[in-house]
């Protein structure tokens, strides 16, 4: 029996304003979804609710794990547990080397358990591992010395993401937009790493505008999301559509959705003023 | 229970009874008693002071503290932490104001140098000290405290370094205060041309009964081409009201690096200031500070360009927590012949609580006009995103703050070249990290 990761008509709010209203959304281990969609659909906001950001609150529905639900739980209780997310804009840590940071992280993720203060996992197999995973996402070696996130370019970013990724090693990982900022050659490396971890490892939810990723990464179900619903499910042949096609005929055949969704977008031009 | 005998107010009979009781020299009497009467003559500062105003010492009773006296019964020094795994060249310890017991290793006696209590080596080495002691680096007339404590300081601690000697073992005091007592602890540091040191200095609370009153001050002196590192810890518990003078001299090619951190007393106010007054000296102090609780620290520190092409380097960096407070006021000051002039200074604060306040106020005196002097200053929260970002990782919402801490303060730590004292900061820093509200 494979894991599962299940989100059954989840309403999200972030500062009181709806956003999600009502998803509904089955990843089974080994699986990779593609989560399409404009602009504000709300892409963004079901990545971090479900990897448990603190302003992000549930109003109704529930994310399962296994039947264990995850909305009980600290966000690190469901890294513990196997959630990942690759990050849209990750955040710096001044004064923390990218190499303490993952050592501490790997430790805790594999040591579900762990209390602090307890051991680390050992310096010498740490750095074994995590130069080895550095050189296939050819990545300077100076960078593990670097502190987290600290000046980093955007594609520095995005590949250190996927480098957490791989050292982490979850059963369900969400990309958000990790294809964004990274050029060609990037995306095959980060494609390449995500190869080696081994797809039939992981659930994937690729958030992408793009389809950079998708290509390497060809989805077994795109999902398309719009006003904080997920409006139709298809195959690969549906990333490809809208890829190549736009959001036209989802915005006129989900009138009310399309409505949502630009006055949220609307909502936000003005909060971001 | 251990006590120093101690009769309450600083009264003039018991400032006769103190000079009497002491065999000093008559220079040192002088000086004393010049103390004594700007004591006398002037009240505590209040707020209409610039330094004062916004440190509030309205609560603090001068009369319930004395001039400290002997020691009586068993005495209990608690377990330094900047020592682990470090052979010291020397050891001091002081309890309530009074000398215990201090060391010094052979080799480095045998080569002229001098550790040891100052009150005694003081009248043994009159006039080695008579230019320099409450003189060269301190001033008795800057407030009440300064006069209380040139008058009435009972014991204390003289490094002094011979010429050419360079000694690479560390020396080591620990200043302690039990049951309310009274510290008045004077440390002086000579360091002749061209020799070189280390010193390590502690202060702690022992005892059932939290408080006490510190009013201290340091002077060092550090001769032509001398080096000097200096790593001065308070740790004074949560009741503790402490007051310190400390100044720095650095003559021509000499170089002092100054780490300080500040973590203990209920409320203190500390004066800093490095006079560089020899061309090509090299100044960098390091300041870290740690407050929780209702902890009001407030640092003054001046770095004063007397010399030409000098360099001073000062970073204040403090994480606040609960309802505490820091103050920092920097000074710059920079002579008309102190041309060549590079000088920094820059305090960051870090708000772990959102009734912590951290007030930041640097400041520039420039006369030369040639001359790079830069400062700033930056007040800023433990940002919740990033302890989500670090959460998804798999950190606890503790082990997330911790660590940003610890990130905060690794450019001070980064600079500090004695390993024990970069462990022992950083875990005694980690360890009052408490929960984030």
């Amino acid at each position: 029996m494979p894991d599962i990761l299940k989100i059954e008509n989840l309403h999200v709010a972030v500062a009181g304003k709806p956003i999600l209203k009502g998803v509904d959304l089955e990843i089974r281990r080994g699986q990779t979804h593609a989560l399409m969609g404009p602009n504000g659909s709300g892409k963004s906001t079901l990545g971090l609710a479900i990897m448990g950001h603190p302003g992000y609150e549930a109003t109704a529905g529930g994310i399962t794990l296994n039947g264990d639900e995850l909305l009980d739980m600290e966000a690190d209780e469901r890294a513990r547990r196997g959630i990942f997310m690759a990050f849209q804009r990750p955040l710096s840590i001044p004064g923390v080397k990218m190499s303490d940071f993952l050592r501490h992280a790997t430790t805790n993720v594999r040591n579900p358990d762990r209390k602090e203060g307890e051991e680390l996992i050992p310096m010498r197999e740490f750095r074994k591992e995590l130069k080895a995973k550095m050189g296939r996402l050819q990545m300077d070696t100076e960078f593990a010395r670097r502190y987290v996130n600290d000046g980093f370019s955007g594609g520095e970013m995005k590949r250190a993401e996927i480098l957490q990724l791989a050292m982490l090693q979850p059963k369900f990982a969400i990309l958000d937009e990790t294809d964004s900022g990274l050029d060609a050659d990037a995306v095959r490396l980060a494609s390449q790493s995500i190869a080696e971890i081994g797809r039939e490892k992981m659930g994937l939810l690729i958030i992408t505008h793009h389809d950079k990723l998708l290509e390497h990464n060809p989805p077994d179900f795109a999902h398309v999301m719009l006003g904080g619903r997920i409006v139709e499910t298809g195959g690969t042949e549906l990333a490809e559509e809208l890829h190549s096609q736009g959001y036209e005929r989802i915005r006129e055949k989900y009138p009310e959705a399309d409505a949502d969704n630009q006055q949220m977008v609307a909502k936000d031009a003005v909060t971001n003023m | 229970m251990t006590q120093a005998t101690l009769t309450p107010g600083f009264t003039k009979e018991a400032f006769d009874a103190f000079l009497s009781a002491r065999n000093e020299p008559d220079w040192l009497i002088d000086r004393r008693r010049s103390a004594w009467k700007l004591f006398c003559e002037q009240d505590l500062p209040g707020r209409s002071d610039e330094e004062w105003m916004r440190t509030d010492i309205r609560l603090f009773k001068l009369d319930s503290f004395g001039i400290p006296g002997e020691l009586q019964g068993a005495i209990e020094v608690p377990t330094p932490l900047l020592t682990a795994g470090v052979d010291l060249g020397g050891q001091g310890t002081s309890f309530n104001g009074q000398t215990v017991e201090y060391s010094v290793g052979q080799k480095w006696a045998d080569q002229g140098v001098l550790f040891g209590d100052l009150a005694q080596l003081a009248v043994e080495h009159s006039e080695l000290l008579r230019p320099y002691l409450m003189k060269r680096a301190f001033d008795s007339a800057a407030d009440k405290f300064s006069a209380l404590h040139g008058a009435c300081w009972s014991n204390g601690t003289l490094l002094y370094v011979p010429s050419g000697v360079a000694v690479d073992e560390p020396f080591h005091t620990l200043s302690a205060l039990a049951n309310g007592g009274v510290d008045l602890g004077h440390l002086l540091v000579i360091l002749e041309e061209g020799s070189e040191a280390t010193l390590l200095t502690e202060t702690a609370n022992t005892g059932s009964v939290a408080g006490g009153f510190h009013c201290g001050a340091t002077e060092i002196i550090v001769g032509p081409k001398a080096h000097l590192r200096y790593v001065s810890l308070q740790n004074w518990d949560q009741r503790v009201w402490h007051f310190s003078r400390e100044k720095v001299a650095v003559d021509g090619d000499a170089s002092l690096q100054w780490t300080m951190g500040a973590l203990g007393s209920r409320l203190a106010k500390v004066n800093q200031h490095v006079e560089l007054t020899g061309a090509g000296a090299q100044v960098q102090v390091n300041g870290t500070m740690f407050t929780e609780g209702r902890q009001h620290l407030s640092y003054h520190t001046r770095q004063h360009h007397v010399a030409p092409n000098c360099r001073s380097d000062f970073l204040y960096k403090a994480a606040l927590q609960d309802k505490s407070r820091t103050v920092w006021r920097g000074m710059i000051k920079v002579d008309l012949e102190a041309q060549k002039t590079d000088g920094y200074q820059r305090n960051d604060n870090l708000l772990l609580s959102s009734q912590a306040r951290a007030d930041a106020i640097p400041g520039l005196e420039i006369e030369a006009d040639d001359v790079r002097c830069t400062h700033g200053s930056t007040t800023s929260r433990v940002d919740d995103e990033m302890i989500f970002y670090a959460q998804s990782r798999g950190f606890t919402r503790e082990e997330a703050i911790r660590m940003i801490v610890t990130g905060f303060f690794q450019q001070i730590f980064d600079r500090i070249s004695i390993e024990s004292v970069r462990e022992s900061l950083g875990m005694a820093i980690a360890r009052r990290v408490r929960e984030y509200e």
